[in-house]
């Protein structure tokens, strides 16, 4: 059984079909691609896998438990961590508050009692450098311009040491050599033994970091294999890549 | 010459973004700038429509200074920007929102011609003018935002990271659309980390760095600058 197991996912809203039968398995220790078009349910899915939104029919098992709508605080205390297309973050804290805010997994508690271990505040630092934003630590996050903001989101999740980490969109809007770096950092984790599922349009991107792509269209999974496989393959030249 | 930039500094709460910032957008260019994140790129743009006043410096264009001017008043001017993310109002009508485009006008009968225009250029507010814009794709509402801005016929556009969240076949389209659009005679002025997409539609290219322009030349010229190709737009373009 895979670490992450998704079976025949629907999820309609309204009278639009977003998730129609819909499956992807994500293996331990992989990194594991999922590209399509836009509109292809990509996003509902990873909405539905972190119980955001809750799916109609069909279920989802993480370490060979059900996790089949179940809260989002619950999935993410389970190891399971996201990012978003569209960053959340504090905007009126400052950037190292919101790596503290991140570290925090035990509650309000923990969280008013203000400084959290070396340890951590010591990652903090290290993820913050690694992700180019040290310098902006004491601005407050609401200032940072739009990939800074997601840069600041990706070190916000590794923080709190995932066992899975999705990713929606990690290169969108941001510089050519930080999606290198952000390549690097994550075979360097995924090294480490953490396992990531990826959405991302940057084929360079995806194709060089992936081993296994899962394509989506429609709502439904059309193609699986490994780069090569799925760049050949006619549905998916159809369905996504063109011409 | 159409539009210039002299020693501009702006920022935000912060401290200045921009630090004394020169730059020239000439007209019917399609001008593109690049650089690393927090470079100061879209307040650049923010600063040229109004939605941020300068500290400090001048912003011409066409031989009026516009540099702390209201957003509607740089309407007026020309000059119309299309933001980063999704602007479109989701729950009403893709026409409706076109029409929103015109808003500064109160003829009638010109928001009409202008609708016909823009619906000619781009098909979809036409095929799809009574859904809602929510229903559409991230690509379809892309081009709904281009096809409200030339209502109010601009000479000036500002893109601010047309490519983002698109797919590869979406954003051919959408690139396709930008060169459309500047075919007609508009000047556009864009900002993209999509390096190699958003350099091969320009005619000139924009390195920005620290709230200052760094380097200014051709595709190829920046492309082909091993120092800028390192530091900026990822080790594996210098071949492209």
């Amino acid at each position: 059984m895979s670490l992450l197991e998704v079976q025949n996912v629907s999820k309609a809203f309204g009278g639009i079909q977003a998730l129609t039968t819909c499956s992807l398995s994500v293996e331990e220790g992989s990194i594991t691609g999922l590209i399509g078009p836009n509109g292809s349910g990509k996003t509902t899915l990873f909405n539905g896998i972190t119980g955001y939104e809750k799916i109609d029919t069909g279920t989802i098992q993480f370490s060979s438990q059900s996790i089949t709508n179940i809260r989002p605080d619950q999935v993410f205390r389970l190891g399971i961590g996201r990012t978003f297309q569209l960053t959340r973050i504090f905007p009126r804290l400052t950037v190292m508050e919101n790596m503290h805010v991140a570290a925090q997994r035990e509650g309000m508690k923990e969280l008013l009692s203000r400084w959290s271990s070396t340890h951590e505040q010591k990652r903090a630092l290290e993820l913050l450098d690694f992700v180019g934003l040290t310098k902006l630590k004491d601005t407050p996050a609401a200032n940072l311009s739009y990939g800074q903001k997601k840069l600041l989101e990706f070190a916000f999740v590794l923080i709190a040491e995932p066992k899975v980490i999705l990713l929606d969109e990690p290169a969108g809007g941001i510089n050519p050599t930080l999606i290198n770096q952000l390549a690097e950092q994550i075979r360097t984790l995924n090294k480490q033994g953490v396992t990531f599922l990826v959405v991302e349009h940057n084929m360079e991107f995806v194709m060089g970091l992936c081993e296994k792509i899962t394509v989506m269209h429609r709502g439904s999974n059309i193609a699986e294999g490994t780069p090569q496989e799925v760049r050949s393959n006619p549905a998916v030249l159809e369905a996504y890549l063109g011409d | 010459m159409v539009l210039r930039l002299q020693n501009v500094y702006a920022g935000y709460d912060g401290g200045d973004v921009l630090k004394g910032l020169d730059l020239t957008v000439e007209k019917g260019s399609i001008t593109c700038i690049v650089g690393p994140n927090g470079a100061g790129k879209s307040t650049v743009l923010r600063v040229i429509s109004g939605l941020l006043k300068p500290r400090l410096g001048e912003v011409v264009f066409n031989d009026q200074k516009i540099g702390g001017l209201k957003p509607r008043q740089v309407l007026s001017h020309g000059i119309v920007q299309v933001p980063q993310n999704h602007s479109l109002f989701p729950a009403i009508s893709v026409r409706e929102n076109v029409r929103l485009g015109a808003f500064t006008l109160h003829d009638n009968a010109l928001v009409n011609k202008r609708l016909k225009e823009v619906e000619e250029l781009f098909p979809i507010v036409k095929d799809r003018a009574k859904e809602k814009a929510g229903n559409l794709s991230g690509g379809q509402q892309r081009l709904v935002e281009f096809a409200r801005c030339l209502m109010l016929d601009p000479t000036l556009i500002l893109l601010d990271e047309p490519s983002m969240g698109l797919d590869p076949k979406t954003l051919k389209q959408v690139f396709d659309t930008i060169t459309l659009m500047h075919s007609t005679g508009r000047t556009i002025l864009l900002v993209e980390q999509n390096v190699r997409t958003g350099l091969g539609v320009s005619t000139k290219g924009v390195v920005m760095e620290s709230g200052r322009v760094r380097l200014v030349g051709t595709h190829d010229e920046i492309l082909g600058n091993p120092q800028i190709s390192h530091l900026y737009l990822g080790g594996t373009l210098s071949g492209a």
